[in-house]
């Protein structure tokens, strides 16, 4: 079989030859075109990701690891990641969105977490055209049938439209999960002489080499890849969570995987490296669906619903016992051994045997050559003057608000079971979703965030914008970001101007992890989303988690009072580059503001702040759509209206529509206007005008029934 | 009161009611395996759960209705013992044949979960006792099969003798269409039995059983069931 054809790149066959001192079998030469292929080994990306800070005072796991964990307090960690399953779901809508879902959740199971909910990124192409609405509805039921089955919640998401999704949509899915900090599983920990163990569905030829399939740019050729998309069984993942949960409780897991890309090949030669072992596996005994499967079928096999376990002999009948209570397959197939060589029988013939630690670990990096876009600046060189005011407020506003980004998402996140486990304190609809944790009076904030547009016109400001306001949107709801993890889509790295944008929004998200003291403890990388159609906008989604010390401590959003006072607090000079609005007038142009470090801390301190001490009844961060959708949307949310003005010079449109910056919008009680000024003396802080009533006005400019933008906005 | 919830593979809500149930009433909370025969000798309330029993393949609560236990479960609710069902325990109460009718797939094909108001028919039975008939009160849904529907002649009859608990309806307690979330006859979402000890609904009051996740109705509802058990009910 030649190299090409099971992936590998010359340099890469070269390495793998000189490793084994000999030629690769097929089956050898197949399961390493896998393992080393983008998806499994992050080749293109590995040194970039050192850029991320990942160590802080909560940090408990940070990558590596199958999830990362912050420390809540009190014994408790909270286990979360996000990853992509783009191109399944580019092509199989419902399976892939499934099985991205399922896969997450197994990731936290395998740390010994139970998961306590997921939320969903969700990236879509033009909604008028025929394909996204096919595209659309099956990945939202993908996610609904998988994560209501199976009983974590969906408590929140992000979604995005924009053409640049249109044939190559985004999936990414976010899963959290609790454990005791003393009973983490490690995938480091297995010793020589014990069991691995197959717990789970049956294995079959389901998303053989699917990812490889993953690293390459979708075409028509490989749409037709139908048997590289895996099918979900939510009811098998909610035995395998509760199988999986019992051993662990009775102390008989040593070291657990979950089954991803790559199935057994990766999960178990993983845990050998890790753990320093070797490993001889007997082919013949993994419980197969599909009959004359070869060995390197079974070893790349991406069957859902299964994972590795290394058990220690003495307990294993105690295993089989609660998987036969819960009617799963679990079978024995292979040792753990002294050394590093990991082996695969198959009835008694030697299929493969490579060393551990080559397969996952020692894929060559690349470094691709890097080239800034010769057309950056010229982008950023748009004069404001040149953007007509709006001759219609009332039908600007409406129709920002109507702009599928921005519109009211209720019509997906209806679907989603987002209270099963009775923890959703806050579910989906709000920038910050909020989970109780039962016992404790302690909250966990999170948020999914991402803004492909200011990403693709500046990287650097984008990767640390999409950062900032993450961690934003927590600071107003009350959370003290503790880590985030991230989740880098981007378009082939093959690319030279493409490889610099991948470089910059890392650089730039960086930078605000820094800042902010919020380190990266988990991510995944999808490179080569483009079709023959074009290329995705760089699209880095974070997932950032904070604690909010007592219920006590949050400021909800969308609780306007009448005859509250409502604080714009930020700079009043925000940017319409990338902004919202020029994009709903088809602009994507300008620049996004840069971020400022101090500025941004200060912002989260004063928050933090104002939730703590109860200063204000609303509070909302600025972010897309500027103040005018942060006034929009308080207002229905709220029920009430509002009567403001433009206090300041700026240009009324900027004001009203710009975006950037550390700034949000407050509504203050009359009798804590004193106290909420002292927090943000020093900050800029302006009145901008008074809730109440049914209309929300802005002298001017709009002037609109709350009725009216309701309607509007959720679009029905 | 001892509960007794029944824990089917995929049923998910079980934790969820057990929690409830106990952190209102402070009684004691069971869980019992699907394939156990016998419900433990104290048993006063059962509980099927909400959830998706056996992945809801087939038909939902279709297999769980076939599991051991629920020879037990029925014979309980036989001789008179509290037997309720919620959402998928709902369906497994049909499916069983211990309340009459049937769930299908709503009428948008759609799973829906969201909050929703329920009007109090009936006040007679021990579930409700401590609602007053005609509140408006708010439990939330999520399910994809809650259409409920029986034969015409067998509705008029299931009206007549008031075995309709609760029925969807707007904020303000009208039983109209536009507040039907799924297409169900008559806008029913919860039915009692003719002995007023079985009862079905798809609604969960767990989920609307503290203010922190969003609503207490629910409680009226645990301690409806237990000031009912401690007058002696059944």
């Amino acid at each position: 079989m030649d190299f090409r054809k099971a992936g590998l790149r010359e340099t890469e066959y070269e390495e793998i030859k000189r490793v084994l001192g000999r030629e690769p079998n097929e089956c050898e030469l197949r399961i390493m075109g896998v393992m080393w292929s983008e998806h499994c080994s992050y080749k293109s990306t590995k040194h970039l990701l050192k850029l991320f800070p990942n160590e802080g005072e909560r940090v408990v796991l940070g990558p590596g690891e199958n999830a990362g964990i912050v420390d809540l307090g009190e014994g408790l960690g909270a286990a979360f990641k996000v990853e992509s399953h783009n191109h399944p779901s580019a092509v199989a809508p419902y399976q892939g969105a499934a099985t991205g879902v399922g896969g997450i959740i197994r990731d936290i199971l395998a740390l010994g977490a139970r998961p306590v909910a997921s939320l969903d990124g969700l990236f879509f192409g033009d909604p008028e055209r025929a394909r996204t609405r096919t595209l659309a509805s099956g990945i939202v039921h993908g996610v609904g049938g998988y994560g209501n089955a199976v009983g974590v919640p969906t408590v929140g998401g992000k979604t995005v439209y924009d053409p640049c999704y249109n044939e190559n949509p985004l999936l990414n899915a976010f899963c959290i999960g609790l454990i005791p900090l003393d009973e983490i599983v490690s995938s480091r920990t297995a010793r020589p002489g014990q069991a691995v163990v197959l717990l789970g569905s049956k294995t079959g030829r389901d998303g053989i080499a699917g990812a490889a399939f993953a690293s390459v740019e979708l075409s028509e050729d490989n749409k037709a890849s139908r048997p590289s998309i895996q099918i979900g069984d939510p009811f098998a993942e909610k035995l395998l969570i509760e199988a999986c949960l019992e051993m662990k409780e009775k102390k008989l897991i040593v070291s657990m995987q979950d089954m991803g890309a790559a199935g057994i090949i990766s999960s178990s030669s993983e845990v050998a490296a890790k753990s320093g072992v070797g490993m001889i596996l007997h082919f013949d005994k993994v419980p197969l669906r599909a009959e004359n499967m070869e060995p390197w079928e079974i070893a790349l096999s991406e069957s859902q619903e299964r994972m590795l376990l290394i058990v220690d002999r003495p307990r294993l009948s105690e295993v089989m016992k609660i998987a036969e209570k819960w009617e799963l397959d679990c079978a024995e197939f292979g040792e753990t051994v002294e050394g590093d060589e990991y082996t695969i029988l198959f009835h008694g013939e030697r299929a493969a045997s490579l060393p551990a630690t080559l397969i996952g670990d020692r894929c060559p990096q690349i470094h691709w050559p890097s080239r800034r876009p010769a057309d950056l600046e010229a982008r950023w060189t748009f004069d404001v003057e040149d953007i007509p005011l709006p001759q219609d407020w009332n039908e600007a506003l409406l129709s920002l608000l109507s702009s599928p980004s921005l519109a009211s998402k209720e019509s997906i996140y209806e679907h989603y079971d987002s209270m099963v486990q009775l923890n959703t304190v806050v579910g989906p609809g709000h920038p910050v979703n909020m989970l109780r944790i039962k016992g404790r009076d302690s909250l966990i904030a999170m948020t999914l965030d991402a803004d492909p547009w200011k990403c693709s016109l500046d990287p650097f400001r984008g990767g640390a914008e999409t950062v900032a306001r993450s961690v934003r949107d927590l600071a107003v709801s009350g959370a003290r970001a503790a880590g985030l993890t991230d989740c880098l889509n981007f378009p082939s790295p093959e690319v030279p101007e493409q490889y610099w944008v991948l470089e910059e929004c890392v650089k730039g998200m960086a930078e605000a992890c820094a800042a902010f003291n919020c380190p990266v403890v988990s991510g995944n990388v999808s490179l080569y989303n483009e079709s023959p159609e074009g290329a995705i906008l760089p699209t880095p989604v974070v997932g950032t988690v904070g604690i909010v010390p007592s219920t006590d401590a949050t400021l909800s959003s969308g609780s306007w009072e009448e005859g509250d006072v409502l604080f714009l607090v930020g700079p009043c000079n925000p940017s319409l580059g990338g902004s919202r609005y020029l994009l709903s007038q088809g602009r994507l142009e300008g620049r996004p503001l840069p971020f400022s470090p101090e500025a941004e801390k200060d912002f989260v301190e004063r928050a933090l702040k104002t939730a703590s001490s109860k200063a204000a009844h609303s509070g909302r961060a600025i972010s897309g759509g500027g103040l005018a959708a942060a006034l929009a949307k308080e207002s229905m949310e709220s029920g009430v209206g509002a009567a403001a003005a433009v206090p300041v010079p700026t240009r009324k449109d900027v004001f009203l529509f710009g975006e950037g910056g550390a700034r949000a919008l407050y509504a203050v009680p009359m009798s804590r206007v004193p106290l909420f000024k002292t927090l943000w003396s020093g900050y800029p802080c302006i009145p901008v005008g008074r809730a109440g009533g049914d209309s929300l006005s802005v002298e001017g400019a709009f002037s609109l029934p709350v009725a009216k933008l309701l309607t509007k906005w959720r679009g029905r | 009161m001892n509960t007794a919830v029944v824990v089917f593979p995929g049923s998910n809500c079980d934790q969820d009611v057990m929690h409830a149930v106990a952190e209102t009433l402070g009684t004691k909370v069971r869980a019992v395996w699907h394939r156990e025969t016998a419900l433990p000798a104290d048993t006063d309330l059962v509980i099927l759960p909400g959830g998706f029993s056996f992945g809801d393949y087939l038909r939902c609560g279709a297999m769980a209705a076939r599991s051991p236990i629920m020879k037990a479960v029925a014979a309980h609710g036989k001789r008179g013992g509290l037997l309720l069902g919620i959402c998928n325990g709902f369906q497994i109460l049909t499916e069983s044949e211990l309340l009459p009718g049937a769930l299908l797939p709503n009428r948008t094909l759609d799973f829906i979960c969201r909050p929703c108001f329920l009007r109090v028919e009936n006040v007679s039975n021990p579930f409700t006792a401590n609602f007053s008939k005609g509140q408006c009160v708010q439990f939330p849904i999520a399910h994809g099969d809650g259409l409920y529907t029986l034969p015409e002649s067998e509705l008029k009859t299931l009206e007549e003798r008031g075995g309709v608990v609760f029925r969807y309806c707007s904020p303000d307690g009208q039983a109209e269409d536009e507040s039907n979330p799924n297409g169900s006859a008559n806008n029913i979402a919860g039915i009692v039995n003719e002995g007023g000890n079985i009862l079905g609904l798809m609604p969960h009051p767990e989920r609307a059983s503290d203010p922190l996740l969003g609503g207490a109705d629910g409680r009226v509802f645990w301690r409806s069931l237990f000031d009912a058990y401690r007058k002696g009910g059944r």
